[in-house]
């Protein structure tokens, strides 16, 4: 297949579907089923029945918004989001009116603007297709242009040319590092081996992120091809995706992709008609945090114990079964086919120096609008929380939003106007992570959410090196102390000390990030540490 | 050689070892396999007992205290019988902030067992998680494998009353 077949099998899709000018969209990804939208969708496809050929009822991925789900879109074909009439919480009793509507005026007590902050200041890319698509048709992905980025790259570019425009991209790692996405790319490349693995890490161990999540369930088939692509890149004809057991539906989502990518010819044997092949398999983790750390992940896909071992060697040298091995974030390989298709310049042209591109964040905790937003690196946190998400419910003053999961921090108030980026959250003494960001409101107690995170820490360490495992639980005992108000001055400073000697001999990332939500909360709210001290 | 290596004898009649053989020999029996083999025996018996644990071990040719390492290192996998019911408080950040704790509290206390334990008639198991990915709808409870969100404890205990 070259690409001129390609774009003819999109056009040929396309057609067929040309009878259709209206849409009725329901969300269907994992948090819109949780608040009822399969009997929606049922409702809808129900009273829909024949009576409007033109129009059709479609199961899509997530639209954003999620607690105000389930969502339901009424649109013209081509539209986005943006451009459709949205409806939120949706029950079946409302199938009636939303079928009576798709010519008629709107629905006005079910809707829910689309002009608002919310989505009108998101940019997309990573979720372009994000609530359009379905994410179970391998023809509606080919019919907005899909697998082109692949065929595109097989037929016309070389390996080094991919590389090239990966790394002209700026694109960094959005798992948590930031590491620079061409870079590790072109050293995989680079390495002599006669077999070499690509991973994709949909492990998303940090809890109150659900960004992958939403990838997966959403455009499953966007994740495959960067996946391609990187194989194609970096030599490789096999490859992984590791996804956590407790996202059922992302994993059949998946599955369905790889069946019907294969059948088309666009994964498995000689892809396109071309000498590449690529066998993908999904690998199931079983709860363990820290099988999201690259080498225990690695690990875990061989059947062992999720335990980290020191680095180097790195996996582009020597990861699974001691081949070098590509392992990406389910984000960063979502990022490549549009870089890819449209050129490493362009994506270079969005975002700041040092950060290009967008950022999928995840927003939760007590603010307005729960739920997943895209925006350009360098969008201030004043903006993603007062404005996109609308605030702090309830009248409640703000008072700091937790970034990185249990590797970062708390942002307080005074920082707000930060423009996000890996660089700049580092400077605040957290990081971007891998996108979630829980904002707390001024009835949290600091004490308390660092004592949250080193429990987790700590039932989460592997239990291989000592820092870590006991240096958590001692840490995690001062912390409940505290915030008994049981525990002395010297008890506080040991806490600090313990701190640094976690963070400097832990052997992965998991201990020597450990300390950084008690280090940050204690530089942002030392008075509520000081304030819990106990008598003595 | 592995390849002629007799297989060991299905553990009992009961059917389900069939779909845990069928995992196993999909993956042609390599010891990598050996989550997935869980994962099916669990998904199959809803635990692991003593007697599955050695017979995939026999099976994939593992010594048992590998296989016994991996199935405890892992969090979702149980090796004790689960009740009838499972009830699954996420305790991830989101669910924590939007007081997970307090619901955690509200269920020990009316059907008195920890996270971890099942009620004496063996009708319910409560158990707790890290995320399971519905943020947005803190705290999320799954209730025999179904997602729940924006519940109250009131709301919650009613809902597991219902349960037969
Ligand atoms: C304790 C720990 C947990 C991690 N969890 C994840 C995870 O859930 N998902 C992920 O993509 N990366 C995770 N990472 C980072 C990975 O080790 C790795 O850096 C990443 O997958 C590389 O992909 P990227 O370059 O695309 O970011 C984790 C790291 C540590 C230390
Ligand atoms: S730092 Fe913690 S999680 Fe990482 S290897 Fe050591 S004990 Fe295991
Ligand atoms: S899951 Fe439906 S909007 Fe996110
Ligand atoms: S923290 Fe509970 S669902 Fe994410």
């Amino acid at each position: 297949m070259n690409l001129d077949d390609l774009t003819d099998l999109a056009e040929k899709y396309r057609e067929a579907e040309a009878g259709v000018d209206r849409e009725v969209r329901v969300c269907l990804a994992a948090s819109c089923q949780s608040s009822g939208a399969v009997p929606v969708f049922d409702a809808l496809v129900a009273e829909l029945g024949d009576t409007k050929p033109s129009c059709k009822v479609k199961g899509v991925g997530c639209m954003g918004l999620c607690s105000a789900g389930p969502l339901v879109a009424v649109a013209d074909r081509e539209a986005d989001l943006q451009g459709s009439v949205l409806y939120r919480d949706v029950t079946a009793d409302d199938a009636e009116d939303i079928v009576a509507s798709i010519d008629g005026p709107p629905v006005e007590r079910l809707r829910c603007p689309t002009n608002q902050p919310f989505f009108a200041r998101q940019q997309k890319i990573v979720l372009e297709n994000a609530g359009i698509i379905d994410p179970d048709s391998f023809k509606g992905y080919v019919a907005v242009g899909g697998y082109s980025a692949l065929i595109r790259a097989l037929s016309e570019m070389t390996p080094a040319d991919v590389l090239r425009e990966v790394t002209d991209s700026g694109l960094r790692g959005r798992g948590g590092g930031g590491y620079p996405t061409g870079l590790k790319w072109s050293t995989v490349a680079k390495m002599p081996a006669t077999q070499k693995y690509v991973i994709c890490n949909a492990d998303e161990g940090d809890p109150g992120a659900f960004m992958d999540r939403a990838i997966l369930e959403s455009d499953p088939h966007r994740v495959l091809e960067g996946m391609a692509i990187a194989a194609y890149a970096i030599g490789a004809n096999k490859a992984y995706v590791y996804v956590r057991a407790e996202y059922p539906l992302a994993v059949e989502r998946l599955q369905t992709a790889i069946r019907k990518a294969k059948r088309s010819g666009l994964l498995g044997n000689k892809i396109g008609d071309t000498q590449f092949s690529l066998e993908v398999e999904i690998r199931l983790g079983a709860g363990a945090f820290v099988c999201g750390e690259e080498t225990a992940l690695m690990a875990s896909i061989e059947g062992l114990r999720g335990q980290p071992r020191p680095r180097p060697p790195y996996p582009a040298e020597a990861g699974l079964w001691g081949y070098p091995t590509l392992i990406n974030n389910v984000e960063t390989f979502a990022n490549i086919a549009p870089i890819v298709r449209e050129g490493g310049d362009w994506f270079a042209s969005i975002g700041t120096e040092r950060s290009k591109g967008t950022k999928v964040f995840a927003l939760a905790g007590t603010i307005t609008n729960t739920g997943l937003i895209e925006v350009p690196m360098g969008t201030s946190l004043r903006d993603i929380i007062e404005v996109i998400g609308g605030g702090i419910p309830g009248g409640k003053a703000f008072k700091a939003v937790q970034t990185g999961g249990p590797s970062g921090g708390c942002i307080p108030a005074q920082h707000l106007d930060i423009a996000v980026d890996y660089d700049s959250l580092k400077t605040l003494g957290t990081m971007m992570g891998s996108g979630g960001m829980i904002v707390m409101d001024e009835t949290s107690s600091m004490v308390d959410v660092a004592r949250y995170f080193m429990e987790f820490c700590m039932t989460e360490s592997c239990g291989k090196c000592i820092p870590c495992r006991t240096g958590t639980q001692q840490m995690h005992s001062i912390l409940d102390r505290l915030a008994k108000s049981q525990a002395t001055r010297a008890e506080l400073t040991l806490l600090e000390e313990l701190c640094e000697v976690v963070q400097a001999t832990s052997l992965c990332g998991l201990g020597q990030t450990a300390p950084n939500p008690v280090l940050s909360t204690m530089r942002y709210f030392r008075d509520e540490y000081e304030a819990k001290l106990g008598e003595v | 050689m592995s390849l002629q290596q007799a297989k060991p004898p299905l553990p009992s009649d009961d059917k389900r070892w069939k779909l845990v053989n069928a995992t196993m020999r999909r993956n042609g029996y390599a010891g990598h396999a050996l989550i997935e083999t869980l994962h099916s025996v669990q998904d199959a018996f809803g635990f692991l007992d003593e007697g599955s644990l050695r017979f995939v071990a026999s099976s994939l040719d593992l010594p048992l205290s590998k296989v016994y390492g991996v199935a405890t290192f892992y969090h979702l996998f149980a090796l004790k019988p689960k009740g009838r019911h499972a009830c699954v408080v996420c305790t991830g950040t989101a669910c924590y902030i939007k007081g997970a704790g307090g619901l955690v509290e509200r269920l020990q206390e009316r059907y008195d067992i920890n996270p971890g334990e099942t009620t004496e008639d063996d009708r319910l198991s409560l158990l707790t998680a890290r995320c399971v990915g519905a943020c947005g709808l803190a705290p999320a409870i799954v209730i025999d494998g179904d997602v729940l969100g924006k519940l109250d404890s009131e709301s919650l205990i009613a809902k597991l009353e219902e349960l037969t």
